[in-house]
């Protein structure tokens, strides 16, 4: 509720400064649009966290995307953009989380939960189909 | 058998704990990752006499601390007395960074509620923000004598978190500069 709130507030500050404060984004070629597109729709909207940059109407959304733009025509590569944010606001503004020791339980515990499930799941199956084994083997066979 | 029964619950409990543990924690809290490095460069016009600057050599030299406001923050004027308190009585200087404002309205929100500011940096278009990982207002930076950020919290100061997290802060590094 709280998060919904802040975002809602967000929304709305942006659009009342709209009148001055956004200015349509200026691509050097198609190309550049397509890789800007690409790259914001990986990071994270600080303000909106459950957005990407590409979609969040939030004023900081604005000035990151402004920055992102700057940064390509200025030659920085998706790498060093990436490194850029990272650098300030830290391994959330990312989306998609690095694959390091302090997220390998985010990446692999899924597929280690399954895994588990799926063995015990087996075990009590087998257990199950082996007692019912043993009541068919009964003196009326 | 009494294991088998046992284990479900366990599982439950310490499941349990664990997401108990998580409720007081606020999900939109990001860590900054600046902790411990030194301030940016920066340099901007000083908001009340914007012919003069201010830079991110004025953060060093002594420990202070760099409050995050805005004319449009509502936050800002909750914790407005708080900011003021710690101007008169931390024994540091307290510095603005006026962000995402227009001076007119900066000016005129000091004017109605005070200004606690030792000088206050101004940053309409969110330059200097984006180097200190501001992502909202308010938010206040502390940093030691060598211009390193030592700590930052991020929303409303209360005098709770003056006593418990900034207080005993500023005296340790007050002590490690001498």
């Amino acid at each position: 509720m709280r998060k919904s709130w802040k975002c809602l507030a967000a929304v709305l500050l942006g659009a009342s400064l709209a009148a001055h404060a956004i200015s349509p984004m200026e691509f050097d070629s198609p190309e550049q649009r397509e890789r800007f597109q690409q790259l914001t729709e990986e990071l994270r909207c600080l303000v909106c966290q459950n957005q990407s940059l590409a979609d969040s109407d939030a004023p900081l959304a604005q000035d990151l995307r402004r920055e992102v733009l700057e940064m390509m025509k200025a030659g920085r590569s998706d790498q060093e953009i990436r490194a850029f944010l990272v650098e300030r606001y830290g391994d959330f503004v990312l989306y998609k989380p690095p694959v390091e020791p302090t997220t390998w339980l985010l990446w692999f515990g899924p597929g280690l939960i399954l895994v588990i499930g799926a063995i015990g799941l087996a075990v009590a199956v087998r257990r199950r189909s082996r007692a019912a084994r043993q009541t068919d083997d009964g003196p009326l066979e | 058998m009494i294991l088998r029964l046992a284990l479900p619950l366990v599982i439950f409990v310490l499941l349990g704990a664990l997401l108990f543990a998580g409720l007081g924690r606020d999900p939109d809290l990001v860590p900054s990752p600046l902790i411990d490095k030194p301030v940016p460069a920066f340099d901007v016009p000083r908001l009340m006499e914007p012919g003069q600057r201010f830079t991110d050599g004025n953060l060093r030299g002594q420990v202070s601390l760099l409050n995050v406001w805005a004319s449009w923050c509502p936050g800002c004027r909750v914790e407005h007395d708080v900011v003021a308190d710690l101007a008169r009585n931390s024994g540091v200087p307290v510095y603005g960074l006026n962000w995402k404002d227009e001076r007119s309205e900066a000016l005129r929100w000091l004017r109605q509620f005070g200004n606690p500011y030792a000088a206050i940096a101004h940053d309409p278009e969110n330059d200097v923000g984006i180097d200190f990982g501001v992502y909202g207002a308010p938010e206040t930076f502390l940093i030691d004598a060598q211009g390193r950020i030592r700590y930052k919290h991020v929303g409303i100061l209360t005098p709770e978190i003056v006593q418990r997290e900034l207080l005993p802060r500023i005296e340790r590094f007050k002590n490690e500069a001498s």
